[in-house]
């Protein structure tokens, strides 16, 4: 599989240019470098001005006491960072962080699959089921909110109304504390499983029809070519979507903002919304960017945990 | 030149490719039962997973027509004792900014995608076939940025625009949101697939670079183009976070962010609050049903390398 997430060493190999680019002599050479240079200029503009240099001085940022109104922008040193450290918040918030990512991994890996697997079956109607899981996809983070916001509500949402059909007994799930994680990620999982559905729906295309075919002449059911085909097949797919999976969690904000504020509390607050929060209601943009770059420390060590242990089961 | 040629972006999800599966995935041809236990458990797993799927949204729908009497009457019913009404829909678009926020979302979005096409595939294109020099060390440093969470750049951004003054624009909320170093890299593949056979002989007729780009390269790329568009203008209109934060003026909020002001505005205003978030699902809602397959094939194209 062509994965464009770890696939980098193919596209770091020499350009592949045409015969006539070949660079014989030192003027075509820099005549290369030119026309190049101008390709790229724009983005490169753009890259530097929207990313390379908000990340540079977010790090600088991180070492002073910046704030709104450009007052008290002394340089700190580890000032921020040993504040953050000690900062209980911070800590509530990276371990909330961590707690969601790992309760909405694994159901939206496993779910997807499932999915996946039950639509590959090529029932009838296909753009019925595909409309069904992909669409809240589609929807903005605050629209997928609304909708279960109103469906966790106590008195008048649907979920405890279905509950109490089936004799269970309602809660208020989003203001409840050993409930407002699951509900939020129950919300995730609706809200955005429809993307590693239509990945494993991909991957399953890819499978070879013949493997099946073979398969079937030495007598193997249904269920067993799921287990000893289909599944290993889709191994490097699983691999991937939990990578991306994992850091697409890790940077939780929007859902959780809408729905709980972090609340009931902070038992759901994302270190992402404490950024947010120090930035933009303390106006600590000093901290806030200290905060900003742990959480950045953080994502960088797990993408490169993940990649090796990727390399490794791959090797 | 016919558009044989052209490579496809590898691995995209083909949506007709299931038609009249269901006979062959049944293995009729080893003599298996049609209708076996399994199957049936199947059907009915997909089935109920389905209606789960759709419930919260078809709940919102069948609220959005109640009265506000009625969407707050217990015992919570489907059918309203006093009928259904559009009461909701008037008032929201009467007194609201739904339209508004709805073309404002249109016009970062449509701006961002175009923007980002343009400049994206210029910078791919140089990197997948122009011998520049630095150009194995802009390509590292393009390929290493993807890893950068965009809320870790939320405050030197806001501070940027700051000195910029640029804060409550449609500028404030669309240049951050032009680099995309992920789809370089996803249009940089499919850059490198073209034959360059196709490139060498318009060149030998005299072309230039700018020139193969757009007369031959270009119109190859089609679908890879329509991926990348399509993924970039979903992210868009959906963001919300960078736009939240970057817009306090109403008139210039995206639907997401504007919508988020309608929970407080509205409170206990049930079916209002309800017919806002359908209207604000609406458009994309709309767009995919129309072009399904193209929607479905971009994002499983990109996909692997969009996030």
């Amino acid at each position: 599989m062509s994965s464009a997430a770890l696939d980098v060493g193919a596209g770091a190999t020499r350009a592949r240019t045409s015969a006539s680019d070949q660079p014989r002599t030192r003027t075509q050479r820099s005549r290369n470098t030119q026309v190049g240079w101008l390709f790229v200029a724009p983005f490169v503009i753009v890259f530097a001005m929207f990313l390379l240099w908000p990340l540079i001085h977010g790090f600088y940022l991180s070492f002073t006491g910046e704030s709104i109104t450009g007052a008290g922008g002394a340089f700190l040193g580890f000032d921020n960072y040993v504040e953050a450290l000690k900062d209980p918040i911070m800590w509530r918030s990276m371990l909330n962080t961590a707690w969601f990512t790992l309760l909405s991994t694994i159901p939206l890996v496993l779910v997807a699959l499932v999915m996946a697997l039950l639509v590959f079956q090529g029932l009838p109607g296909q753009w019925l089921w595909r409309l069904s899981f992909f669409m809240p996809f589609l929807m903005a983070s605050t629209v997928a909110a609304q909708f279960w916001i109103w469906m966790y509500n106590p008195q008048l949402g649907l979920v405890n109304y279905l509950l109490g059909a089936v004799g269970i007994e309602g809660q208020a799930w989003l203001q409840d504390p050993t409930w407002a994680m699951i509900a939020v990620v129950v919300e995730t999982l609706w809200w955005t499983v429809g993307f590693n559905f239509l990945l494993y729906l991909t991957a399953l295309q890819n499978i070879p029809e013949q493997q099946y075919e073979a398969s079937a002449l030495d007598g193997a059911g249904r269920w067993r070519q799921i287990w000893s085909i289909t599944i290993p097949q889709l191994g490097p797919t699983t691999v991937l979507i939990v990578i991306l999976q994992v850091l697409a969690s890790l940077k939780v904000f929007d859902q959780i903002y809408v729905m709980t504020q972090g609340g009931p509390g902070g038992v759901t607050r994302p270190v992402v919304q404490y950024i947010f929060e120090t930035g933009f209601t303390g106006y600590r943009f000093g901290y806030a960017s200290s905060i900003a770059y742990i959480f950045f420390a953080v994502l960088v060590v797990v993408s490169l945990v993940q990649f090796q242990f990727t390399r490794r089961s791959q090797s | 030149m016919t558009t044989s040629v052209a490579p496809q972006p590898n691995a995209a999800y083909r949506p007709g490719y299931t038609r009249g599966y269901f006979a062959r995935a049944a293995n009729l041809r080893t003599g298996e039962r049609f209708w076996s236990v399994g199957r049936i458990v199947a059907i009915l797993a997909l089935v109920v997973m389905a209606v789960a799927w759709l419930l919260p949204f078809l709940w919102a729908v069948v609220t959005s027509f109640k009265s506000e009497t009625s969407a707050a009457a217990t015992p919570v019913s489907w059918l309203p004792s006093d009928g259904f009404t559009t009461d909701a829909y008037t008032s929201v678009l009467r007194e609201g900014n739904i339209p508004l926020w709805t073309w404002n979302s249109l016009v970062t979005a449509t701006a961002i995608t175009a923007i980002t096409l343009v400049v994206s595939s210029l910078a791919a294109y140089a990197l997948a076939r122009i011998d520049f020099r630095g150009r194995r060390w802009l390509f590292l440093l393009i390929v290493a940025s993807i890893i950068v969470p965009p809320p870790v750049l939320i405050v030197p951004l806001f501070y940027e625009m700051l000195n910029l003054n640029l804060v409550d624009t449609y500028w404030a909320i669309i240049l951050p949101q032009l680099v995309h170093p992920a789809m370089v890299f996803v249009l940089m593949k499919f850059f490198q697939q073209v034959p360059v056979e196709l490139e060498d002989a318009a060149r030998i007729d005299g072309a230039g670079r700018v020139r193969v780009f757009w007369s031959v390269v270009l119109p190859l790329s089609r679908p890879i183009l329509a991926a990348v568009g399509i993924f970039v203008f979903v992210l868009a209109w959906n963001n919300f976070l960078w736009p939240f934060i970057i817009t306090s003026d109403a008139s210039l909020m995206t639907l997401p962010v504007g919508l988020q002001t309608v929970k407080s505005a509205y409170g206990l205003q049930y079916a209002q609050t309800m017919a806002s978030a359908v209207l604000a699902a609406l458009p994309l809602i709309v767009v995919f049903l129309f072009f399904q397959r193209q929607i479905i094939r971009g994002f499983s194209t990109t996909g692997f390398g969009g996030q």
